[in-house]
């Protein structure tokens, strides 16, 4: 077993891509469910019209990267205010399955070959990262020290990452002690109580879902700017599953809780996936053959979330007091 | 000593051009081949001629049940492989209307020669023989009705279960495309590794999967209930669990798409304008076998009653003497063999696949939302209404969005009558 490469991949996951784009996306879904009970699951449709905005401006219309940006971002809203009207006014499980069908078709059309020669169906987008990388302050080299270290590509996306993380912490923070925020959370306590306090509940709630799929986008473009492309299949149902693992593994409502829950969350996955590769190429689980690896630790997601929903609620960093969801 | 290290090295050496010979043999040099999917199905019984350049016979072969076809070729060079139009399906064609393929074969290689194939009429050079275009349209639309049933119905069985669980526990079960799944999979695993026929294969699996929806609610559910997880919490848990199953069966079944040993290669029966396989039709009677024994069991039965009792009113249930806790076990031992039956009827009519339930899980939730959540004929209403929508949309929308349209109805839905065709009126914004 390779315990260089284990550890070094495993510190590396605690700051590394996959983890700022899944905060991001779960900062969003903390505004949603954390903060105002709203129960999103199509957070991977803001991540998708996010990557996908940039994507399609910058290769299919030629136009620059920030003009790139700019549709990304208004796409969010758009989707947030057309996902809105029809299910803000339902109750939690009606809202589920609205937002992960809609999701759903978002992501069915972008792979679909009708529009291929805007989507590029199955296979995404690639090439339009340039204009983010000629403006990439770092010059070329290796940055960090082990076990960190990264390129001054990784270094560019990873800073820009972590100082949109560290803005979007501090919108929620101070957003959620103004007095918007503390309607928002009484939406979440008792949406009636706040109607009658003459409160336009339905407002309230479209803005939170407009906040929290912008905040949440930004992670469609950190993983198209990180990869260098986009995939419709990458903002499947399940990316926003596990985006509602990490919330409710740091601890929804939460400022940082989505943060350090995508930390653990992925520091796990890798830690895991390490150990169960190198277990299986040393010959020590005899059951197991590499293939199988990546699935199981999915399947321990799985078992994570059900163990945390039964005997922590409130995830690591959580307040019982402070949950949309009634678990006890 | 050297003699036999001589002796021994020779033995390896004969060992390993033992081993190497006939695997080298059994390889054809070169071949053509391809595979034949419509809508994501394999097309099979699909004649492909293949001559050489100047039009010489080599051979003919069929598509397997796969999909498939290959024809080992002795000599490179350039060949001609002709696709029989007239042994396709009656609603498909080749994309573009050219049968005729001229790939190079290169030494050692395989060569992939593609046919896309696509719904007929959906582009125009596609179907020259087929008269007034109108008939034609209509008989596609026929065609296409059948096959909504079809899907309709197997949306249908799974829907029953997981409108009943709504209805008497509350629980909206982001798991129920994954006992789908898992009956598909218990039967193939009956079926192919026990070799035993599929339809022991599909009873035996049918009444696995139910004692797992029993064990699921006495050993899982149950005791959330009774720690009074709320129903947020508890949907968000059947997120846990569909993830869990689903890769489970990712890491036993693995992630290629199988079928079951017995009636994957079925002629079709032309009846009127419809064609059918005779799978098809019997599964569809066997479908509705069960829908109507569940929904005469539901009207007529004390159980049956009992448990439209509690989905109506789980306390008013209670007080009046209902067990519920037992009723909720049988909803969920029923409810887990149904969607299992529905997973094999859906593994008979496409393939199987570890996502197969998961696909078919926003289906089900549109269809029991489209009859009314909670309501057990609602759901199959609702069901077979989204399976002809499903189907019949793609006369106009291209098939591989045609699910979008079933999920835009869901939405639609949800705008303006929320609580469905057969729903009670009751808030549920």
């Amino acid at each position: 077993m390779n315990w260089d490469i284990i550890l070094s991949t495993t510190v590396k996951a605690a700051v590394g891509v996959e983890t700022v784009w899944y905060a991001l996306a779960a900062i969003g879904i903390n505004i949603h469910f954390g903060y105002t009970g709203l129960l999103n699951f199509g957070q991977s449709a803001f991540l998708a019209v996010a990557g996908y905005g940039l994507a399609v401006t910058v290769t299919t219309l030629g136009l620059p990267f920030w003009i790139g940006i700019g549709v990304g971002l208004a796409a969010a809203v758009l989707l947030a205010i057309l996902l809105g009207i029809p299910t803000l006014r339902l109750r939690a499980d009606y809202l589920a399955i609205v937002t992960i069908a809609a999701a759903e078709i978002v992501r069915l059309i972008f792979r679909s070959v009708e529009f291929k020669d805007v989507f590029g169906g199955s296979d995404g987008r690639r090439g339009f990262s340039q204009g983010f990388y000629d403006i990439n302050p770092y010059p070329q080299g290796t940055y960090g020290f082990w076990p960190l270290s990264f390129n001054e590509r990784e270094m560019w996306v990873l800073s820009v990452a972590w100082a949109l993380i560290a803005i979007s912490c501090l919108i929620v923070y101070l957003l959620m002690k103004s007095p918007w925020g503390r309607v928002i959370k009484a939406i979440r306590e008792d949406e009636d109580a706040v109607r009658s306090l003459g409160k336009n509940v339905f407002s309230y709630k479209m803005q939170s879902l407009i906040l929290g799929g912008v905040l949440g986008c930004l992670g469609g473009f950190i993983y198209g700017l990180a990869t260098g492309s986009v995939q419709p299949d990458i903002f499947g149902t399940e990316t926003t599953f596990f985006a509602y693992t990490i919330v409710i593994l740091g601890g929804a409502a939460r400022v940082f809780g989505p943060v350090v829950g995508a930390s653990i969350f992925w520091v796990l996955l890798v830690l895991v996936n390490g150990l169960l590769t190198g277990a299986v190429q040393s010959g020590l689980l005899p059951f197991m053959d590499i293939t199988q690896v990546g699935p199981f630790r999915f399947l321990l997601v799985g078992l994570g979330l059900i163990l945390l929903l039964v005997y922590r609620p409130q995830g690591i960093f959580g307040d019982k007091r402070e949950l949309a969801i009634n678990a006890r | 000593m050297r003699r036999a290290v001589i002796a021994f090295t020779a033995f390896l050496g004969g060992l390993i051009l033992l081993l190497a010979a006939p695997a080298h043999a059994a390889e054809p040099e070169q071949s053509l081949r391809g595979t034949l999917n419509f809508q994501g199905q394999p097309v099979n019984g699909v004649k492909i001629v293949v001559t050489t350049e100047s039009g010489q016979p080599v051979q003919e072969v069929t598509s397997d049940a796969k999909g498939t076809w290959e024809v080992p070729i002795d000599q490179p060079g350039s060949y001609k492989v002709t696709l029989d139009t007239a042994t396709l399906p009656q609603n498909m064609a080749i994309r573009g209307g050219n049968n005729q393929r001229a790939p190079t074969v290169y030494e050692g290689n395989p060569t992939t020669v593609l046919f896309a194939l696509t719904a007929k009429g959906e582009d125009g050079a596609a179907a020259p023989d087929e008269g007034g275009g109108s008939s034609a349209f209509w008989q596609r639309a026929a065609q296409l009705t059948f096959e909504g049933f079809n899907l309709g119905l197997i949306i249908a069985l799974a829907a029953l279960g997981l409108s009943l669980i709504y209805g008497t526990t509350g629980l909206t079960n982001f798991a129920h495309g994954e006992l789908v799944t898992l009956g598909a999979l218990l039967a193939y695993l009956v079926n192919v590794p026990f070799g035993l026929h599929i339809i022991p294969a599909a009873v035996i699996a049918v009444i696995l999967a139910g004692g797992l929806g029993y064990a699921q609610d006495r050993f899982f559910w149950g005791g959330l209930r009774k720690r009074g997880t709320g129903i947020i919490a508890a949907m968000i848990v059947s997120i846990g669990v569909a993830l869990f199953m689903r890769y489970l069966f990712l890491i036993l079944f693995g992630g290629e798409t199988q079928s079951y040993a017995q009636y994957n290669a079925q002629a079709g029966i032309e009846i009127g304008p419809i064609s059918a396989t005779p799978k098809n039709l019997i599964s569809m009677g066997i479908e509705l076998t069960v829908l109507i024994i569940v929904g005469i069991a539901l009207l007529r039965t004390r159980t049956g009653k009992a448990a439209r009792a509690v989905a109506d009113n789980p306390a008013l249930a209670s007080s009046s003497g209902i067990n519920v806790d037992r009723i909720i076990r049988i909803i969920w031992t029923g409810g887990g063999a149904i969607a299992a039956l529905a997973g094999i009827m859906l593994g008979l009519s496409q393939n199987l696949k570890y996502t197969m339930g998961q696909e078919l899980l926003l289906l089900i939730f549109a269809g029991v939302t489209l009859g009314g959540l909670g309501t057990a004929f609602g759901a199959l209403v609702g069901s077979i209404i989204v399976g002809l929508f499903i189907q019949i949309s793609t006369l106009w929308v291209p098939p591989e969005l045609k699910n979008v349209g079933a999920l835009a109805v869901l939405i639609l839905v949800l705008l303006f009558r929320p609580q469905g065709i057969l729903g009670r009126r009751e808030r549920i914004g």
